[in-house]
């Protein structure tokens, strides 16, 4: 009996259990194998053993590429972070017309990535844009952003910030799901404004939070169609905006060296992982989990 | 009593930084459409414009539309050289350069510059305070060469006016030949080679509605196989009670670690040998195995369906595949729609993997065909990429006024602990 449950589960599986086999591990065990050898696709794989990552270690546009999607990603979560906690705070007061902000700050997160790209590509026009001119209207000269290479990474991150829309429905759920009792229990011990958000609500929504902060960093840590779209596949102007897929991409589609590529693929795998197990790590010191 | 209440009180000055932060996020979306409903030239100009301008010049009771008028400051002469290097040609020149039926010209000879006279013969005097206005043509694939026109400023009229005709434009430029882009919209559209149609057939034309197709059919057939794959597998680690489940669950959960970009190069090698590279089964076939972030929203909705009504079921000895069939997907609905939009909605934004594996013009989603046109026109043709654009963007923000609760819902769940 539990021998043929267990078959019935396994069989229910079965379709995780194929796609899995096929779409992701064999594809991870061969890009370490690829990983290992000279392969161009056209040719059979030749095993080189650690040269790919030899060369990596040595390669300037692999560090360039690691160093702007580091940058990227800092900015890019801890300024989505910030900004979707803000809109989650000021739309959990109870105020008037709750869904109505709630659609406005959600929709633009909804835009495809390479609508919402050809449009800030337009807004970011240095000469006559729309976002100049509106500064120019306060009295700012604003710089030539995707042509700057000062700039092109901020630009990008300002872009990023535009879709905090997503996060603030998740945070806005879990601020919603704070008992009341918790509240009434802080107002009859005297609790101010302040001392309520900060005894309650940060602490109570700390794991959704995390969840956020894992997910935006995974994601960041991928950027891709923006640049490539934006800024070109080069990573323009002066490679400031040279990413980390983009620069695989380029390697494996253009060059055409595909062992080179899962090399850095791996690297990119391992630092996720090694990311998420770090975090995973220090959560316990600000993840405040109730138990249920 | 909840007047009283602290925690029930909402300030009234919170509207204030909801209000402008609000104008922030909506400014790009609203800029997005009033460029796609400018004119080419309006979309031009320094500085922007908001609202859709249009001007007409009226000749002989005619009104024609026409590019937004440049004034001259002084008194200019059309003239038109009868000999030397502009013969021919309408110029306009300053009046002390014209005297006696000669035009005073500096030409270059060899290395030198010399200034020489050329008969010409005066065509129209053009007074201080007169306008040039060209006619504006709409489709820059016709034939007809534009009229130019120096009328008095008063015979300008000016109206607010979208210009509709930006989308038929997008829709036609996104069409792959250059040739066919002069037909008319209705020959080009009615010859558009769908997903179904063979490739070597050189009676179509691969056209927008091609894109559309080829995004339709990723979309629906990737979500038709999530829902199927992902609500299996959910019932399996849910309602069926054997051991492992919890930690092939834990093992499900992980696989979300894995970035695409890991696995495109092998996967590209995958699907080459399988012979899939120039059709669209790469970005549709994969979804029929069940995804880990739909296994997980439907196992946290699997756990919220009492248990009795399977074991009901169990007991009146249904097999499992009928409980699954006739008694979860009913009660799933609503997670099954969640997992639905976001299937779409990943299938539609797509770009990495149909660039990747896309590798023949006839299989482009709308989104591929959108970057393919941006790169070989981008920076002119602003006013056609932002209706382009909004073509694009369109059908998701509809989707989301009709199910907005289901995705609200859904995206809520996705941050509660599992």
């Amino acid at each position: 009996m539990i021998a043929h449950r267990r078959l019935t589960g396994l069989l229910f599986c079965l379709p995780w259990f194929i796609g899995f086999g096929v779409f992701m591990l064999f594809p991870m065990l061969a890009a370490l194998y690829y990983s290992l050898s000279d392969y161009s696709v056209l040719l059979p794989p030749v095993f080189i053993g650690l040269e790919n990552y030899r060369e990596l270690a040595s390669d300037a546009l692999f560090w360039k590429s690691l160093s702007n999607t580091l940058y990227y990603a800092i900015g890019a979560v801890t300024l989505s972070l910030m900004t979707s906690l803000t809109l989650a705070l000021l739309l959990n007061s109870r105020v008037r017309g709750m869904a109505f902000y709630r659609t406005v700050f959600f929709l633009p997160s909804l835009m495809p990535v390479v609508a919402g790209s050809i449009l800030w590509m337009w807004m970011y026009t240095g000469d006559g844009g729309i976002i100049n001119t509106a500064l120019a209207y306060v009295g700012i000269e604003g710089p030539a952003w995707l042509a700057d290479p000062d700039f092109a990474k901020s630009a990008l991150i300002l872009m990023a910030v535009w879709g905090a829309g997503h996060a603030m429905v998740i945070l806005l759920a879990g601020l919603q799901d704070i008992p009341e009792h918790l509240y009434e229990a802080a107002l009859l011990d005297g609790a101010g404004w302040w001392h309520r958000m900060v005894y309650v609500t940060l602490p109570m929504i700390t794991p959704v939070v995390y969840f956020n902060l894992i997910i935006g960093i995974i994601g960041s840590l991928q950027v891709f169609t923006q640049a490539f779209i934006m800024t070109g596949s080069t990573g323009a102007p002066e490679r400031s905006t040279l990413f980390y897929v983009l620069r695989l991409f380029n390697v494996a589609f253009e060059d055409l060296r595909m062992g080179y590529a899962c090399a850095m693929a791996w690297i990119l795998f391992v630092i996720i992982l090694g990311l998420t197990i770090i975090m995973h790590k220090f959560s316990a010191r600000w993840v405040h989990y109730e138990r249920s | 009593m909840n007047a009283h209440n602290p925690l029930k009180r909402t300030s009234r000055w919170v509207h204030i930084p909801l209000v402008l932060l609000g104008m922030v996020f909506l400014f790009p979306l609203v800029w997005l459409t009033a460029s796609s409903l400018q004119s080419r030239e309006q979309v031009g100009r320094i500085p922007p414009q908001w609202l859709p301008r249009m001007y007409y010049v009226s000749i002989e009771g005619e009104k024609i539309p026409v590019t937004p008028p440049e004034m001259f400051a002084e008194e200019q002469l059309l003239v038109t050289p009868l000999e030397g290097p502009d013969q021919g040609r309408r110029m306009l020149v300053p009046p002390s350069a014209y005297q006696d039926g000669m035009l005073a010209q500096r030409i270059q000879v060899a290395d030198q510059f010399e200034d020489r006279l050329f008969p010409a013969e005066l065509v129209q005097r053009v007074p201080a305070g007169y306008v040039y206005v060209r006619e504006w043509l709409l489709s820059k694939y016709g034939t007809a060469t534009p009229r130019q026109f120096y009328v008095p400023e008063d015979r300008i009229s000016v109206e607010i006016q979208p210009i509709w005709g930006n989308f038929p434009e997008a829709i036609r430029a996104l069409t792959a030949g250059e040739e066919a882009k002069k037909q008319p919209l209705g020959q080009l559209l009615g010859k558009t080679r769908w997903p179904w149609t063979p490739s070597d057939n050189v009676e179509t034309q691969i056209t927008f509605l091609t894109y559309l197709a080829n995004s339709l059919v990723v979309a629906v057939l990737s979500v038709i196989g999530t829902l199927l794959s992902s609500s299996l597998v959910a019932y399996g680690l849910t309602r069926i009670h054997w051991k492992g489940r919890e930690t092939l669950f834990t093992v499900i959960l992980a696989t979300m670690m894995i970035p695409f970009p890991v696995l495109m190069v092998p996967l590209y090698s995958v699907f080459r040998t399988l012979g899939w590279l120039g059709t669209l089964m790469p970005l549709w076939v994969p979804a029929w195995f069940a995804g880990a972030f739909n296994i997980f929203l439907l196992r946290q909705f699997f756990l919220t369906i009492p248990e009795n009504l399977t074991d009901a079921a169990r007991i009146d000895g249904c097999s499992e595949f009928a409980i699954y069939l006739r008694i979860m997907l009913p009660l799933a609905k609503p997670a099954l729609a969640v997992v639905a939009l976001f299937q779409f909605l990943f299938a539609w934004n797509d770009f990495l993997a149909p660039m990747i594996f896309l590798t023949e013009p006839d299989t482009f989603t709308m989104a591929l065909g959108l970057q393919q046109y941006q790169s070989q026109h981008g920076g002119s043709e602003w006013h056609l990429l932002m209706a382009a654009a909004l073509l694009l963007v369109l059908p998701i923000v509809i989707l989301f006024f009709f199910t907005q609760k289901t995705f609200i819902q859904g995206i809520s769940t996705t941050g509660m602990k599992g």
